[in-house]
């Protein structure tokens, strides 16, 4: 397990320099920030002067090398637009969108699993046909849209739920979090359920297939035919075999959620790492852009190493580690 | 689960924990604005929601009115005593937010704070490097000296945000940003910042130009136009700036809400690639071949590129009628304009005359190229001029892409015909032309943005004069003369003039402002 995980990390250096190094040549493509940044009636002292301030003047890869040297320090350079650390921008806001991804998926999981088990199950049932014409609805529709729909009814019509924002936080181990405050909670069920929308689907339509799938197998006949109770034939005998892929998938999702909630976040205006990415890009602001992907790049593989461990839980036939091809 | 959901909110409405969101508290108000404010040091940054931001905790020496007249600000009085010295007074009644008065000891360090501003990405040195030498009279009378005659000295001064030496003097930006040095002059008194989310001001009763109706102001940025109008819809925010053309009219129609519009200080208009004597990028003939010589260096092409298009329909279709048809670089009410230039008439048999006598009897092609993230439906915009050109017999495709790319690239002169913005922060005339038209020559400050090339050195002459011309009336008539002799040369195409919009909920009177600046020194509750 721990030669695993020593070996797991060593290749996460090697993604993490190839992907500093991918970022900076991209940005570096896309144009230079001066022509953004700097007034437009600068004279070319100016421009010199800006330049040369934010480390522009340099070769494209001596850039690089000193990005290197403060990265190996911890320093992963100052936001040319705001002046601050670009880690310490981004560590502002991570709390925000980590939260909102956790609520969502939470939500997904939730709701999801369920359904998915009894469309499964009864799959040709009103409900179990309602579940799924719904799951396609919640695939289909464009999160910017349903969003725009949510503010409309709930903000706008009824006036519920407050339109954009985070809520009031709460300190807990130095992290701000807004769900443990009703007015956080307030906040957060807007952005939350529209995030999580698409999620549930996906997780409807995984749970159902596998049970599908699951219940024809013999296993499952024969823990019929021991007479166990419906309960402990679906919970254990079902569920458990139909985890591995779905935990996969929610590996994976999370991880999609903390990096690109970016429509959701701009449309509610939650102050999290996506909305902070796009206008970054749109400013090339590079070392933010660096600073983020790094900081998404590092939750993926910890994502990951996480699946890894459950499955290893969840099936005694993977081996952690082990000979194993995989 | 929406039912669920509702009635859990139903649920917490009954115990009372969700008000409506709206119930903003009577001296209390929210203001939703589209961009972020990137740092609250009043000399990291110039840029335009920065600047606006600053004006209500700092103030400079001479403020911009609504239309950008320029008005007596912490300086009482200014006067140019001869051409290289002026003299300025300050107010003796005013005081910063932590009570210590303003003196001209704070002057003198906001002039020497300015250009030295750590890693700034835009600095205001521009602003101050006029100055060579500043004198202290006594405590309220400064004189500052100039290398060359400086006309537009009050008018670069009322850019800079002058800062107290007390709090300043050892404050790095990081210190403004956290409201450790953010002590100013001016009507609000920094209460949070928190970087492209929100910014929260408290009132200063002790402000010395009388109290303002508000205890508390929340700017919150929202950058996405639909949200922005949803929290408008929602009571979250009583205004917001930049309303969405879609959402004009409808608001406009609504009793429950104002929507106030003035017409803008930024000018939409194109820039013709002169630089080179063959034809610039993507200006080729009709089967694709490059053009021997360069169409944009005749006037007659130039002009008919410019008649060609029905700025009056850009105007009524594509904007919704929140623009102008512009003329020159500023609308007419401005300081330098002329009022003898009138919007050029649509005129498709004239412009395909004029490409006829310039030996384009055929026409030719060209690409037009814009952004599509940075001006009001700019994208809609180039789309519309490449089907007039298409009546005129030139081939026109339209390429738009977004502004992170397209500056750099502009800049560069890789394209021919470019659809450019220009805000003239100065609100007189004479600084565009000569950032706009002036021949490039960034070491001498001249023709910075001058992306078309466009020379003449006998429109150079007339502005150069008048950049020297100390004397009001005279310099404003060499600028119009400059002004028309560029227009009437057709050295760039002005399209139209942007109207910026507001939007409150009824009960708020806003006075609008040419310089897009969002300020809540401007609303007022209706009484």
């Amino acid at each position: 397990m721990l030669a695993y995980a020593i070996r797991r990390f060593g290749q996460s250096f090697f993604v993490l320099v190839l992907m500093s190094f991918l970022v900076f040549v991209g940005v570096y493509a896309i144009g230079n920030p001066v022509e953004l940044l700097v007034n437009p009636q600068a004279d070319d002292a100016e421009r010199i002067r800006a330049t040369a301030a934010l480390g522009l003047d340099k070769a494209f890869l001596e850039q690089y090398w000193v990005f290197l040297k403060g990265a190996a320090s911890g320093d992963l350079g100052r936001s040319f637009v705001y002046n601050v650390p670009a880690l310490s921008l981004i560590l502002d806001k991570l709390p925000a969108t980590i939260e909102l991804a956790f609520v969502a998926m939470v939500i997904a999981i939730a709701l999801g699993i369920p359904l998915g088990l009894v469309a499964g199950l009864k799959p040709d049932s009103i409900l179990g046909r309602g579940i799924m014409a719904g799951s396609i609805l919640g695939f289909s529709l464009p999160t910017f849209w349903v969003g725009l729909v949510l503010i409309m009814v709930f903000s706008v019509q009824l006036g519920w739920l407050p339109s954009n924002g985070r809520g009031e936080t709460v300190t807990v181990a130095g992290v701000p979090l807004s769900f443990l405050t009703a007015d956080g909670l307030l906040h957060l069920a807007m952005p939350a359920v529209n995030l999580a929308l698409f999620k549930l689907s996906l997780l409807i339509r995984l749970t159902r297939a596998g049970t599908r799938e699951a219940v024809l197998q013999d296993y499952v006949k024969f823990a019929r035919a021991k007479g166990l109770t419906q309960g402990r034939v679906i919970g254990v005998h079902v569920l458990k075999n139909i985890l591995i892929p779905i935990v996969t998938v929610i590996g994976l999702e999370l991880g999609s959620v903390i990096a690109f909630a970016i429509v959701t976040e701009s449309i509610f205006a939650w102050p999290g790492t996506g909305k902070l990415l796009i206008d970054s890009i749109n400013q090339l602001d590079r070392p933010v852009i660096v600073a983020y992907l790094l900081v998404i790049v590092t939750l993926f593989i910890f994502i990951n190493f996480v699946v890894d461990v459950l499955y290893s839980m969840l099936d005694p036939r993977v081996r952690l580690g082990g000979a194993a091809s995989h | 689960m929406l039912r669920i959901l509702r009635l859990a909110i139903a649920a917490l409405t009954l115990l009372g924990l969700a008000g409506p969101a709206s119930a903003a508290k009577e001296r209390e108000v929210s203001i939703g604005l589209q961009a972020a404010i990137t740092s609250m040091d009043p000399h990291y940054h110039n840029l335009s929601p920065n600047n606006s931001m600053m004006l209500h905790v700092f103030e400079p020496l001479i403020k911009r009115d609504a239309n950008q007249k320029l008005v007596p600000g912490l300086a009482a009085s200014w006067k140019a005593v001869d051409d290289l010295t002026w003299e300025f007074k300050l107010r003796k009644n005013v005081r910063f937010h932590d009570g210590s008065p303003l003196t001209a000891d704070d002057v003198v360090f906001t002039l020497k704070r300015v250009p030295n501003v750590p890693n700034s990405p835009s600095s205001f040195a521009t602003f101050t490097k006029p100055i060579v030498d500043v004198k202290v009279v006594d405590p309220h009378t400064l004189i500052f000296k100039t290398a060359t005659p400086h006309v537009l000295l009050p008018s670069d001064l009322a850019s800079v945000m002058i800062v107290s030496k007390l709090h300043g003097e050892k404050a790095a930006t990081e210190d403004y940003n956290s409201g450790k040095a953010a002590i100013g002059t001016g009507p609000y008194k920094l209460a949070e910042y928190v970087p492209n989310q929100r910014v929260v001001l408290k009132a200063n009763y002790g402000y010395w130009g009388g109290e303002e109706p508000w205890d508390k102001i929340t700017f919150k940025i929202l950058t996405n136009p639909a949200a922005r109008v949803a929290a408008l819809l929602s009571g979250d925010v009583q205004m917001i700036e930049t309303v969405p053309t879609a959402d004009i009219a409808r608001l406009g129609k609504d009793p429950k809400y104002n929507v106030v519009d003035k017409v803008s200080n930024r000018v939409i208009y194109v820039h013709l690639n002169q630089s080179t004597d063959k034809a610039p990028p993507f200006v080729t003939d009709k089967s694709g071949k490059p053009l021997e010589k360069n169409p944009f260096r005749d006037a007659r092409v130039r002009k008919a590129l410019s008649v060609g298009v029905n700025r009056d329909v850009i105007v009524d279709r594509v904007m919704e009628k929140k623009a102008v048809a512009a003329a020159q670089l500023l609308p007419d009410f401005f300081y330098g304009t002329s009022k003898k230039l009138k919007p050029a008439k649509y005129d498709l048999e004239g412009a395909k005359k004029l490409l006829a006598e310039a030996g384009y009897p055929n026409g030719f092609a060209l690409t037009i190229h814009g952004p599509n993230n940075r001006y009001i439906n700019d994208d809609k915009v180039a789309q519309a001029v490449a089907q007039f050109y298409s009546r005129i017999g030139i081939d026109a495709k339209v390429e738009t892409m977004p502004s992170s790319v397209y500056f750099t690239r502009a800049s560069k002169l890789e394209f021919g015909y470019m659809i450019l913005g220009w805000g003239t922060e100065s609100g007189e005339q004479g600084s565009s032309l000569r950032s706009l038209l002036a021949t490039f020559n960034r070491e001498r400050g001249m023709g910075v943005t001058n992306r078309g090339r466009y020379s003449n050195p006998a429109f150079d002459k007339v502005l150069e004069t008048a950049l020297v011309t100390m004397d009001d009336k005279k310099r404003e008539a060499l600028i119009q003369q400059a002004a028309e002799m560029a227009m009437n040369d057709t050295a760039l195409i002005p399209l139209h003039y942007e109207v910026s919009t507001w939007a409150t909920t009824k009960g708020f009177d806003y006075t609008a402002r040419t310089d897009q600046y969002t300020l809540a020194m401007g609303l007022k509750p209706r009484k």
